[in-house]
């Protein structure tokens, strides 16, 4: 195909706008699948994604119209995955911006419309669910034509779901977004802006040709990384895989490595050929850290080993997920596991629970700190508990936050982000009704319950974007819950030194009353270094006798005592403590209880 | 007889009514049955009865109300049992007529243990005990004047509606009876019973409150000059007038771990590593007997671990201490060093090596302590 019948584009929505309907639509409207074989929302192939209504992982679809060889590179849709959505936007020339004309702009909206003009897409807004008798499309209209600086009409009007409007979308995919530029004759180089694990094939990487052109069976590169390999299969998703004998210039398809791991082929990454290297990667290659980290552990202390060997094989698909081994003397063997974000770690969770059966138990989510010790070492801590006492200096991630609000809730997400340290940026007016905030926050203030805290103080009217801006010192402290006079691993915090103490004090509430009596008094204790901040004693048994035993229940009596002794044996030991699983859960699960309150 | 057990008990199964917190075996009425029942009895005897040692050291009539049982079946079936030092019959004091008395005492009974169970007709009531507070008291008239000098009251607390003061009326009400022995029971609603339909989210309700109850009872019968030598059960002290060991004999064979051979429907035996248990069935346990075939029964190993285990068990809710090296495994080491520690178990040595009991605290919380100990 001429390079100058290619258009490549993105969608680009908030979570429940329509993009994939729209998709649905488009393959449908192509003849790239008959209506018998549409299933509701192809692209989004896991369980997982159909009912949580988001993308995780993008695809690439090829589809024909009028003689146009139309690449459809659908994008992850949540701010965790702003990395991977950025490369997928950059391996297009064009996006379509779809809005809900019942909802208006959305941050998120906003977040990716940025990033797709940052990358200097050709921006084609779409109006949608025009069909909805609650639509103002008019309105959402004007705020897409303020956004982009462009008549409001040149918005398009459409209805995914009746499929009204949607010719006129591909025709102006066509007519606007222009053909890609790459040099078909230079070096071969390839965006990698996706990959996913195939059990048989190993790794597949989609990409974007960018130059030159590839071939089956070609010796292969990744500049960054340096990983090499060869092109087993080239092809394009159609929506199938459909093999091709080679990629050129303009043209998005997929490699088949045969690489058995993920993480040895980045998002971001160039391909180039190892026959005619090309000297320079493509830009804006970026080794993703993640930013939010979990101790994940097994309910049941015998299915570690199935814990380990779900994590492995999420890990093959999802090449941002990283965890190492971890012992809490309290949950006992487990890995802490690190995630780009809350969102990605419910991911991981109800995959590992649902698609691997187990059951876990999981500690409230702390962020990455950069300490560095009195003596001047520097460490990048991922657990509360390996916080070094002795601190010179922390620093915490910082995030810019965008919030889109009715006005009448201006005042509800400002205290709330004062609350949270956060530091106000600017306010702007997107309609005479909707306000955007700009804030820059700790992310360990968003890790908590910021974003239950913002959809209830708003109704559930706020919407909510952020973007990593980098480590900031802060005034954060370490503080430990003791019981019985013994650390508890799992419980450590780092927070802010104002709510050292109120965190210390409900933690220590909370387990005094999940901890049942013991045969002695036991002391709970909330503590920054030596000093306690707070304490509660759990005051001991009085008694707990078994009324009588005569002969002749004997047998009887033994059995419940051999009972308790088994249901003793399953509790944590804690400063000689037993402390039953459900405690550390309900004293985990904290956070959702105050968000419940 | 030609064995060694010389502890022996023997179910009476009827009742003129049964308890809402009951969940013994019993039956009710049936007076036209009572013969055929000891006959039954005495059957089982034959058969089994190889087993006890030619001295037999105590015999027990456990209920049901044995009382209940028509007077002249009673008298047949103690007159064919073996004599023994201590026989002991359960009674309920509405029961206890002066012939009554009169005839336990000529059929070789030693001791009576009357089911008081409180002394606050609310609290009978609530019980569902038709003896009153004074049918108590006449009855323990009737039992002196027969000639008894060994007499055990069975207290109840923890009855809903019960405050501390009512325990402590009941508690002077019974001491002012002089009785040798008091047995002094938590009340508890078994799953299952009337009871525990009835009552059991007050008792939940008062669990907490509950627990300062023990210590009353303890407290109080300390002072008063009992031996609290089993985590229920109470004696007088022996003193210049009456030296005499007052512990109920028959029940310290069980918490020492002795063999017993029981005899009657619903009746446990332990005997040389295995326990019998006859079924509740009281028309099988008849037929079978009647038939000249043992009765239908459940028998369980009690290898020696678990012998072992339940001599821990058994022998914690005695106030006299457990020999360690007798103990072997099934006694968690570490466990006694911690409690130790912590003052609920007391560690001494003595020539024939190390011993173990309860604190009086650790008495208290006896049951958790158990669980701790046991491996």
């Amino acid at each position: 195909m001429e390079q100058d019948r290619i258009r490549n584009f993105a969608i680009i929505a908030h979570i429940d706008h329509g993009k994939s309907t729209l998709a649905d639509r488009i393959l449908e409207l192509t003849g790239a699948l008959s209506a018998r074989e549409m299933r509701e929302q192809v692209l989004d192939s896991m369980e997982l994604e159909r009912e949580r209504g988001i993308t995780i992982k993008a695809q690439a679809v090829r589809v024909h119209w009028r003689g146009y060889q139309l690449n459809l590179i659908d994008t992850p849709g949540h701010v965790d995955f702003t990395y991977e959505v950025s490369r997928s936007l950059q391996a297009c020339e064009g996006a379509l911006l779809v809005v809900d004309a019942a909802q208006g702009i959305e941050a998120q909206t906003l977040a990716n419309a940025y990033l797709a003009i940052d990358g200097g897409l050709e921006i084609v807004p779409a109006a949608n669910k025009i069909d909805l008798p609650q639509a103002d499309p008019d309105g959402t209209a004007a705020e897409l034509g303020d956004l982009l600086g462009e008549p409001p009409e040149r918005v398009l009007r459409i209805s995914a779901k009746t499929g009204a409007g949607v010719p006129e979308v591909l025709d102006a995919i066509v007519e606007r977004i222009p053909a890609p530029s790459g040099d078909p004759d230079a070096a071969a180089r390839a965006l990698v802006f996706d990959s996913s694990y195939d059990q048989y094939r190993g790794v597949v990487a989609f990409v974007r040709v960018v130059d030159g052109r590839f071939e089956t069976r070609e010796p292969l590169r990744a500049m960054a990384q340096g990983t090499q390999f060869d092109a087993e299969e080239l092809g394009v998703m159609s929506p199938a895989r459909q093999p091709v004998a080679s990629l050129s210039a303009g043209e998005v398809g997929y490699v088949i490595t045969g690489l058995k791991d993920v993480s040895r082929l980045r998002v971001g990454d160039t391909l180039t050929s190892r026959r005619r290297p090309a000297s320079q990667p493509l830009p804006g290659y970026q080794d993703v850290k993640p930013m939010v980290f979990a101790g994940i552990f097994p309910t049941d202390s015998d299915d570690y080993p199935e814990l380990r060997d779900a994590l492995e094989r999420l890990k093959l698909n999802d090449a941002s997920l990283s965890y190492e081994p971890e012992t809490s003397q309290a949950l006992g063997f487990g890995f802490r596991c690190g995630f780009l974000g809350l969102l990605h770690m419910e991911i991981v969770r109800e995959r590992l629970e649902r698609e691997f059966d187990l059951d876990l138990l999981i500690t409230a989510p702390n962020v990455a700190y950069r300490a560095t010790t009195r003596t001047g070492q520097e460490v990048e801590v991922h657990n509360p508990a390996e916080m070094p006492r002795e601190l010179e200096r922390v620093e915490e991630p910082y995030v810019k936050a965008s919030v889109i609000v009715p006005k009448d809730y201006v005042g509800a997400i400002m205290e709330l982000a004062n609350e949270r340290r956060g530091t106000f940026d600017h306010l702007e007016y997107l309609s005479e009704e909707r306000v955007l905030l700009l804030y820059e926050l700790p992310l360990g203030e968003i890790v908590l319950d910021f974003y239950d805290q913002l959809k209830s103080r708003t109704r559930g009217y706020a919407s909510f974007d952020y973007d990593l801006a980098g480590f900031r010192p802060g005034e954060l402290t370490r503080v430990d819950i003791l019981v019985g006079g013994e650390q508890v691993d799992a419980l450590s915090l780092i927070v802010h030194r104002d709510a050292a103490y109120d965190r210390g004090r409900q933690l220590v509430e909370r387990l005094r009353e999940e901890i049942p009596r013991q045969l002695f008094d036991v002391a709970v204790q909330a503590a920054i270094g030596s000093r306690v901040i707070a304490r509660e004693t759990i005051k001991a048994k009085r008694k707990d006798v078994l009324a009588k035993c005569y002969g002749g229940d004997i047998t009887r009596k033994r059995k419940l005592l051999e009972r308790q002794k088994k249901g003793k044996k399953r509790m944590k030991q804690v400063g000689g403590v037993e402390v039953p699983q459900e405690a550390f859960l309900a004293v985990l699960n904290l956070d959702s209880e105050r968000r419940r309150s | 007889m030609s064995g060694h057990v010389r502890h022996l008990y023997v179910h009476l199964p009827f009742c003129a009514h049964r308890c809402g917190y009951c969940d013994f075996v019993t039956v009710v009425g049936r007076r036209g049955r009572h013969a055929a029942y000891v006959d039954a009895l005495l059957a089982e005897f034959a058969l089994a009865g190889e087993v006890l040692a030619g001295e037999v050291e105590t015999v027990f009539l456990g209920g049901g109300t044995p009382t209940f049982t028509v007077p002249s079946e009673l008298e047949r079936l103690l007159g064919a049992l073996p004599a023994a030092e201590e026989v002991t019959v359960e009674a309920n004091p509405e029961t206890v007529t002066p012939a009554l008395a009169r005839l336990l005492r000529a059929a070789g009974v030693t001791r009576v243990s009357l089911g008081a169970q409180s002394f606050q007709p609310p609290l009978l009531e609530v019980l569902e005990r038709h003896a009153t507070p004074e049918d108590v008291r006449r009855a323990v008239r009737r039992l002196r004047e027969a000639g008894f000098d060994n007499l055990s009251l069975d207290l109840v607390y923890g009855i809903p509606g019960q405050s501390p003061a009512a325990l402590d009326r009941d508690l002077a009400e019974a001491l002012a009876l002089e009785p040798e022995h008091l047995s002094c029971y938590e009340l508890e609603a078994k799953a299952g019973t009337r009871f525990a339909h009835a009552h059991g989210l007050e008792l939940e309700r008062q669990a907490e409150a509950l627990e300062g109850y023990f210590e009353q009872v303890v407290e109080t019968l300390t002072q008063a000059g009992f031996r609290w030598y089993e985590t229920a059960n109470f004696c007088r002290e022996p003193s210049g007038a009456d030296a005499r060991d007052l512990r109920a004999r028959h029940n310290l064979g069980y918490w020492r771990g002795r063999d017993y051979l029981g005899l009657g429907v619903g009746a446990v035996s332990t005997v040389s590593g295995e326990r019998r248990r006859n079924l509740p069935s009281l028309g099988r346990y008849v037929a079978a007997l009647a038939d000249g075939r043992p009765p239908p029964r459940e028998v369980e190993v009690v290898d020696e671990v678990t012998r072992t285990r339940e001599r821990l068990l058994l022998g914690l809710r005695l106030d006299e201490p457990l020999r360690i090296a007798e103990l072997g495994e099934v006694l968690d080491e570490a466990a006694v060093s911690r409690l130790a520690e912590r003052g609920l178990v007391e560690l001494a040595t003595d020539e024939d090596g190390a011993e173990l009991r309860l604190s009086p605290r650790g008495r208290y919380l006896g049951g958790g302590v158990t669980v701790e100990l046991m491996a």
